[in-house]
């Protein structure tokens, strides 16, 4: 076993996790604003779709992100309406909007199954890009993969530096002291949705067009629930859940070089890995009560009617 | 505050001083009314006779003795399922898992019918029936446990064993279980004879897995409605620190909504078994656990509204295949509809609590 296999790994690993991590900060936001969507995975199939139809259609990429980050948006919408203004049970009405996702992109999809499309490339940096084993390693990837480094700084910073983010945070917090200190709870509530769904669908539109270039009913397998138990398992910490999103990265990836690697086990156990991993960080996490009770935002999956 | 904003909107939504009892009754159909309304313009848009879709959808599901006996087929895992996620919800325990439980069911139940059922003779279906149930409960016992003593949040939990449990099923028809006769497709050896379930008539495929159901429909009403465990139950869901301060034991809860609900389904998946599929393939079921959570809530947690739903979701089920044939949508097409079903319904359980209102032009 040389490095160069090691590396290649490592760098498929790091392309498995972005989707995760876009998905999981867009969710993450919402979170800390206090609303729980468990459509995740629905956005993210909605996204896929639309990104792949669009990809195909238009042959620009930029177009096909551009529509899936609104199409997961609009969906979320759809969220916001029902829990935010409807005051409907976050929980079921995640469930449903996950629901409707995978009806919708499978509707919306039938005609683009079996379509190619061209693939993210990999950005060129002069020098990095060809350096010996580092340049695989660190500058070899596509714009979304830099682009998801930057998203995870730009909400950590945003969240703990600015008054946006106290404000977001107090919201999630305790909405009814926000409402009296008169913030605009439900309106950042929206916000906080809608920004969650536009990152879903990124995400989305990030398996079909670039990690698996190809349009596969239910293609995201899991993903937005994974998505969603790594804002748990990174105790509702951008930078925790970026480190999640590797983990999860390196564990969906092993499987596919596990027979390169020597190990004999049915390719059905090593396809369990995920799923089985995120229910073990998940026990490992909230095991110890505390850690949830401190880190949760208070309000998490409330709703909250400003009583005019 | 967006679409209810005084100053933007000429109705305002206010809340009722005690909970509209009419609503209660009326919001599910309004719901389906209003789903039925979105399909037919949808089916209008994509240039559908919307007269020939309704009748494939609704007519033709129940026009002959071979189609009610589909419908009731089809209506059986669902209700299973239901029943118990019903049960579950009302206890504020999110079991969205019942397509995992409903796997392992048909795999432990098909298990006992492909290796003992020529031993067990006739007493093999009552087995396997039995053995579904506990694979089911065994299933759902997972989340239990994690939640009650580590807790951790069973909506993950019972999820993330849905993919673990396909991919099970999955192992055991391409490998070790897999027909050593059947030409390399992944499918165990059919069940025995004397393993499956009889048809309910003659001319039909419907088995005693529907009368089951309905059995559990009453036992489940009487349950919530008479027995002190389902007393506890509702208590614990509709105010947790006030069943906690009574004494309730919310362990006890969460193991009992967990252990219904996962043996309803494991007893949905062995139905379909030893019923219309008589073999172990990669696919039991298509999405019956999920549309189960929708079936729930269109029968708001209800045994009876439960029945009710079940049917007609069974009808979404089978129209969506015979619309496949006879108007060449895709059979995706009922996915779509339950999804929008469910994003109706809650929307209509709105007016249960609150009512619009116009705003006059002294309110605003």
């Amino acid at each position: 076993m040389n490095i160069a296999v090691w590396v290649t790994i490592a760098a498929s690993a790091v392309r498995a996790a972005t989707p995760l991590i876009f998905a999981a900060l867009g969710e993450l936001v919402a979170e800390r604003a206090g609303v729980l969507n468990l459509g995740v995975e629905g956005m993210m199939l909605v996204g896929a779709m639309s990104g792949f139809a669009v990809g195909v259609a238009s042959g620009s990429l930029l177009l096909a992100y551009l529509a899936a980050a609104a199409a997961g948006a609009l969906i979320a919408l759809l969220f916001g309406i029902l829990t935010l203004s409807l005051q409907t049970n976050q929980v079921a009405t995640g469930l449903a909007l996950t629901l409707f996702g995978v009806g919708l992109s499978a509707f919306g999809g039938q005609s683009f199954i079996g379509l190619p499309i061209r693939p993210l490339p990999a950005l060129r940096i002069p020098v990095l890009t060809d350096l010996p084993l580092v340049g695989a390693l660190l500058f070899h990837y596509d714009l979304l993969v830099y682009s998801s480094l930057g998203l995870c700084a730009l909400i950590a910073w945003m969240l703990n530096r600015t008054r946006a983010g106290l404000r977001l945070r107090a919201i999630g917090e305790s909405p009814a002291v926000a409402h009296a200190l008169g913030e605009p709870v439900t309106r950042v509530r929206y916000l906080a949705v809608l920004f969650g769904g536009a990152m879903s669908g990124i995400a989305g539109a990030y398996l079909s067009t670039s990690l698996t270039p190809m349009w596969t009913e239910g293609m995201s397998a899991g993903r937005g629930w994974i998505a969603l138990a790594l804002v748990v398992f990174g105790t509702w910490k951008p930078w925790r859940v970026l480190a999640g999103a590797y983990l999860f990265g390196a564990v969906t990836v092993l499987q596919l070089y596990a027979q390169a690697l020597g190990v004999r086990v049915p390719s059905e156990f090593l396809s369990m890995l995920p799923y089985a991993a995120t229910i073990v960080v998940l026990v490992l996490i909230c095991r110890d009560p505390k850690t949830i009770l401190l880190n949760q935002p208070a309000s998490l999956g409330r709703s909250f009617h400003p009583g005019y | 505050m967006l679409p209810f904003d005084r100053t933007v909107w000429p109705l305002r939504l206010e809340r009722r001083s005690k909970p509209s009892a009419a609503m209660r009754v009326a919001s599910s159909p309004l719901a389906v009314l209003a789903m039925l309304a979105t399909c037919l313009l949808l089916f209008a848009a994509l240039g559908k006779d919307p007269a020939a879709a309704f009748r494939v959808f609704f007519v033709e599901p129940v026009d002959s003795l071979y189609g009610v006996g589909e419908l009731m087929l089809k209506a059986t895992p669902l209700m299973l399922c239901a029943l118990g996620l019903a049960l579950s919800y009302r206890t504020n325990v999110w079991n969205i898992g019942a397509e995992g439980q409903l796997t392992v069911g048909a795999i432990t139940g098909g298990g006992v019918g492909l290796f003992y059922g020529a031993a067990l003779g006739h007493w093999s279906p009552a087995v396997e029936l039995a053995a579904g149930v506990l694979g089911g409960m065994a299933w759902a016992a997972i989340p239990a446990l994690l939640r009650t003593r580590f807790h951790t949040s069973e909506i993950f939990v019972s999820l993330m064993l849905v993919y673990i449990a396909q991919l099970l099923l999955s192992y055991l028809v391409h490998g070790p279980w897999r027909d050593p006769a059947g030409q390399n497709f992944p499918q165990s050896p059919p069940l025995p004879d004397n393993a499956l379930l009889p048809p309910l008539f003659d001319g039909a495929r419907v088995n005693v897995g529907f009368v089951i159901a309905l059995l559990l429909a009453a036992l489940s009403w009487w349950f919530g409605k008479v027995s002190a465990a389902g007393f506890r139950m509702r208590v614990s869901g509709l105010a947790p620190a006030a069943a906690a301060y009574a004494g309730i034991s919310e362990r006890r809860n969460v193991w009992l909504a967990l252990m219904i609900s996962g043996g309803a389904a494991g007893l949905a998946g062995v139905c379909e078994v030893a019923g219309p599929i008589g073999v172990l393939q990669p696919v039991i079921s298509p999405g019956y656990g999920f549309a189960a959570i929708i079936v729930a809530f269109v029968g708001r947690l209800h045994p009876a509204g439960v029945v009710l739903a079940s049917l007609l979701m069974s009808a979404l089920y089978l129209g969506g295949e015979s619309a496949q044939i006879e108007l060449q949508l895709p059979a995706s097409v009922s996915g779509l509809f339950q999804g929008g079903l469910l994003f109706y319904l809650l929307a209509a359980e709105l007016f249960i609590g609150f009512r619009l209102r116009r705003v006059r032009a002294r309110d605003a």
